[in-house]
C-alpha cells in the first residue's frame, strides 16, 4: 500500500528525505564527549566550568553538523534535545547539592547524646534535639488527628454525596486553599488564639491547627482522586444486596481505596513535617522538652534548625547543630516519602 | 421475587442521615476554616492598619510600611519565575517526550523529591553553599551586565542579596511548575502528535505543533500556582536575604527589598502590642495577594483538567 502511494504520488522533495543522509545513532554522546574534554582543558578542569562550558560547546557543535549533514529542521531538533535534557540535569544540581551539603555537614554532629540530650542548659558544645524530635513528632501527630478525619469526610463527601453547586466551590476552595501561605496559617491560628488567651500567647495546639490548615486540603484532593478510582460495579453490587449507602461506604469503598488514601496521608505529613514559619509564629523555640501541648512554648526541629543557625552561641557550635537537625528533618521527610511510595506499591490494585 | 416494588436509590436509614450529615459537616468545615483564616486576620489586622508611627518603624502610615515588602515580595517571586519556568516546562518535556517511558516515572519521583526538601534547610543551604557559589556570576554579571538596573551592583560579597533569594525560591518553586507541566503535556491527544509526526515533523516540530497550543493555558496556570508558592515563601527567604524597607531593582547590592513573610518571620518574636496586629495585618495583605493569584491559575487550570498541586 505506502510502495504504491510513493510510486503513484512522490511528493515533492520526499524521494530526498527518505535518502537524506543522518548523523549516525552515535553521533551525539560522541561529540558530547569530545566537548567536554574541550570544556576541560578550557577551565582547566573544574567540574562545574567543564560541564557548563561542554554543554555550551556541544549544542553549538551538533547544530553545525546536522545542519551540514542533515538539514536545519533536524539541527533545530538535536538542539532542543540537548537544552531539555540539560534543564533535568540543571534540575538535580541543586538536589544533589542540598543533599550533599546536609549529610556531609550533619552526618559528624550525629550521636547518641544529640538524639537523647536537650538544649537545657546548655551554653556552647553539647546538646541535642531530643525535645525538638518530640515537639514535632506530636504536634504533627495532633495536626493529622485533626485533619485526616475532616479530610477523608469531606472527601466522602464531594465523592459519594455532593450534587450541585456546592460539591464544586468546595472543591475550588480546597484548591486554592493548597496555596494559602503557611506563615499566613501561623497567624491565623495566633489571631484565633490571642482572642481567647491574650496577646503573646505561645501553645501547641495551635501550631497543630496552623499545620492542618495546610494539611486538610491534602488529605482531601489525594484521598478523593483515591475514592473516584474505586469502581462503580462494587458499589452496585452493594446496593443490590441491600446494604445502606453508609455501610456500602465504610465497608466497600473505603477499604477499596485504603492504600491510596494511606499514601495520601503520609505524603501530606512529610509535606507539613518541615513546615517552620508557622511554627515559629505559634509555638516559639524553648530549650527544654514540654509535653504539654496546651500551654507555653514548645521546641520543633524546623524552628530548632533556624535558631540553632542564626543564634550559633558564642562559640559558634550551634551551626554544626542546625546541620544535624537538618539532617534528621530530611530523613525524615525521605523516609516518609519512601514509605508512602512502598505503600502504594505493594497495596495497589492494578498489580493484583 | 418481584412482589417488593424497589425504587432505584438504596435504601436510606438513620444511618445514613448520620453520615452523610457528617460528611457535609466536614465539607462545610472546611469552607468555615478558608472564612475563619479571612475573618481572624481581619480582626486581628485592622488595629495594626490604623496603627500609629510608634509601631510601624518611623513610617507614617501602614500603607508606607508594607509597600517596599510588598514590592519586594512580588519582584523576588517575578526573579524566581522567570528562572523556573523556562527550566520546568524543560523538564516536564524531558519527562513526558524524551525520556524512555521506564524511566520517566522514576525520574518524575525525583524531582518531586525537590518539593520534600524543608524550606529551612533550602535557606540553610542558601546561605552556606549557594550564595558564596553564586558570587562570581554576580560578580560576572556587575562587570558585564551593569548598564541594567538589575545588575548595578556593587556585588554584595557574602552573596545574600535578591539574586540569590530569587534564585533559591526559583529551586523551590520547580518542581510544582513541572508537576502541573507534566500533566498537562501527558494529556495532549495521541492522535494529534502521531499526525504531526506522520506528516514527518520532528519531534521538537510535533511539540510545537501539538503539546504547546494544547498545554498553553496548564504552562500559565503552573506558573502562577509557583508564583503563589514563592509569593508565601518564608523561611528561605527570611535566612537568604538581608532584606530592608526600600524600593530598589538591583538584586546585587547590599541593600535589598525585604519581602512580607520574611519580614513577619523575622519580627514576630520579638514583637509586641500593637506591632504584631501591623504583622498580622501585613499578613493579610499577603493572604489577600496569594489567594488572587491562586484563585486565577484554578479558574484556568479549573476549565482543563482534573489536576491540582494536591495530588
Amino acid at each position: 500500500m505506502a510502495s504504491t502511494l510513493e510510486t503513484q504520488q512522490p511528493p515533492a522533495g520526499a524521494a530526498r528525505s527518505i535518502h537524506q543522509r543522518t548523523l549516525p545513532r552515535y553521533a551525539p554522546a560522541a561529540a558530547f564527549g569530545g566537548c567536554l574534554v574541550i570544556g576541560a582543558v578550557l577551565t582547566g578542569f573544574g567540574l562545574i566550568g567543564t560541564v557548563v562550558l561542554g554543554t555550551v560547546i556541544y549544542l553549538v557543535v551538533i547544530y553545525v553538523l546536522s545542519r551540514t549533514v542533515e538539514s536545519s529542521r533536524k539541527a533545530a531538533d538535536r538542539v532542543v534535545t540537548g537544552l531539555v535534557t540539560s534543564a533535568f540535569v540543571i534540575a538535580l544540581v541543586p538536589l544533589v547539592s542540598v543533599i550533599y551539603t546536609v549529610f556531609s555537614r550533619g552526618l559528624p554532629v550525629l550521636s547518641a547524646t544529640f538524639f537523647t540530650s536537650s538544649m537545657r542548659n546548655v551554653v556552647g558544645e553539647g546538646g541535642g534535639v531530643f525535645h525538638a524530635i518530640w515537639g514535632t513528632v506530636y504536634i504533627t501527630g495532633m495536626a493529622l488527628v485533626i485533619s485526616v478525619p475532616i479530610g477523608i469526610l469531606a472527601a466522602i463527601y464531594l465523592v459519594e454525596y455532593g450534587r450541585g453547586w456546592l460539591p464544586r466551590q468546595i472543591r475550588f476552595l480546597v484548591d486554592v486553599m493548597t496555596g494559602i501561605p503557611s506563615i499566613v496559617a501561623g497567624l491565623f491560628a495566633y489571631a484565633l488564639f490571642v482572642l481567647i488567651f491574650g496577646p503573646g500567647i505561645r501553645i501547641g495546639i495551635g501550631g497543630a491547627i496552623a499545620l492542618s490548615v495546610l494539611m486538610i486540603p491534602v488529605v482531601v484532593r489525594s484521598t478523593e482522586e483515591m475514592l473516584k478510582l474505586v469502581p462503580n460495579e462494587l458499589r452496585e453490587a452493594a446496593y443490590a444486596l441491600g446494604v445502606p449507602k453508609w455501610r456500602t461506604i465504610v465497608k466497600v469503598v473505603l477499604p477499596t481505596a485504603l492504600a491510596g488514601i494511606a499514601t495520601g496521608v503520609t505524603l501530606s505529613i512529610a509535606r507539613v513535617i518541615g513546615e517552620t514559619a508557622p511554627l515559629l509564629i505559634i509555638l516559639g523555640i524553648t530549650d527544654s522538652a514540654n509535653f504539654d501541648p496546651f500551654s507555653g512554648r514548645i521546641a520543633t526541629l524546623p524552628v530548632f534548625t533556624y535558631y540553632e543557625y542564626i543564634q550559633p552561641g558564642v562559640d559558634g557550635s550551634g551551626e554544626g547543630r542546625a546541620f544535624g537537625g537538618a539532617l534528621v528533618l530530611v530523613l525524615i521527610v525521605l523516609v516518609l516519602n519512601a514509605v508512602a511510595r512502598l505503600i502504594s506499591y505493594l497495596f495497589s490494585p492494578t498489580k493484583a | 421475587m418481584a412482589t417488593r416494588t424497589r425504587s432505584e436509590h438504596p435504601p436510606v436509614r438513620r444511618g445514613d442521615r448520620i453520615f452523610s450529615a457528617t460528611a457535609l459537616g466536614a465539607g462545610i468545615l472546611i469552607l468555615l476554616i478558608l472564612a475563619g483564616v479571612a475573618i481572624f486576620l481581619l480582626v486581628q489586622g485592622v488595629p495594626g492598619i490604623t496603627a500609629g508611627r510608634g509601631s510601624l518603624s518611623g513610617r507614617d502610615s501602614f500603607w508606607a510600611y508594607v509597600g517596599p515588602f510588598a514590592f519586594g515580595t512580588v519582584f523576588a517571586s517575578i526573579i524566581a519565575l522567570v528562572v523556573a519556568v523556562p527550566i520546568a516546562v524543560g523538564i516536564a518535556l524531558f519527562i513526558s517526550h524524551y525520556a524512555p517511558r521506564r524511566v520517566a516515572l522514576a525520574l518524575g519521583y525525583i524531582v518531586d523529591l525537590l518539593a520534600a526538601v524543608p524550606s529551612v534547610v533550602f535557606g540553610v543551604w542558601g546561605i552556606t553553599v549557594l550564595s558564596p557559589a553564586l558570587v562570581p556570576i554576580m560578580q560576572w554579571l556587575e562587570d558585564n551586565a551593569g548598564f541594567l538596573p538589575f545588575f548595578e551592583g556593587p556585588t554584595l560579597t557574602s552573596g545574600r542579596n535578591m539574586f540569590t533569594a530569587g534564585l533559591v525560591l526559583a529551586v523551590m518553586i520547580l518542581p510544582i511548575i513541572t508537576a502541573i507541566c507534566r500533566e498537562v503535556f501527558l494529556q495532549t491527544p495521541r492522535l494529534h502528535e502521531e499526525a504531526a509526526l506522520a506528516l514527518g515533523a520532528t519531534r521538537w516540530e510535533m511539540i510545537r505543533m501539538t503539546v504547546f497550543p494544547y498545554g498553553r493555558s496548564g504552562i500559565v496556570s503552573a506558573s502562577m500556582l509557583g508564583l503563589g508558592r514563592a509569593l508565601g515563601e518564608t523561611l528561605a527567604v527570611a535566612l537568604v536575604l538581608s532584606g530592608s524597607a526600600i524600593y530598589t531593582f538591583n538584586t546585587l547590592a547590599a541593600e535589598n527589598s525585604g519581602t512580607i513573610a520574611a519580614n513577619i518571620a523575622l519580627q514576630f518574636p520579638e514583637a509586641s502590642g500593637t506591632a504584631v496586629n501591623v504583622l498580622i495585618a501585613t499578613g493579610l495583605i499577603l493572604f489577600v495577594i496569594t489567594f488572587a493569584v491562586n484563585y486565577t491559575a484554578r479558574k484556568i487550570v479549573d476549565r482543563r483538567s482534573e489536576f491540582s498541586g494536591a495530588n
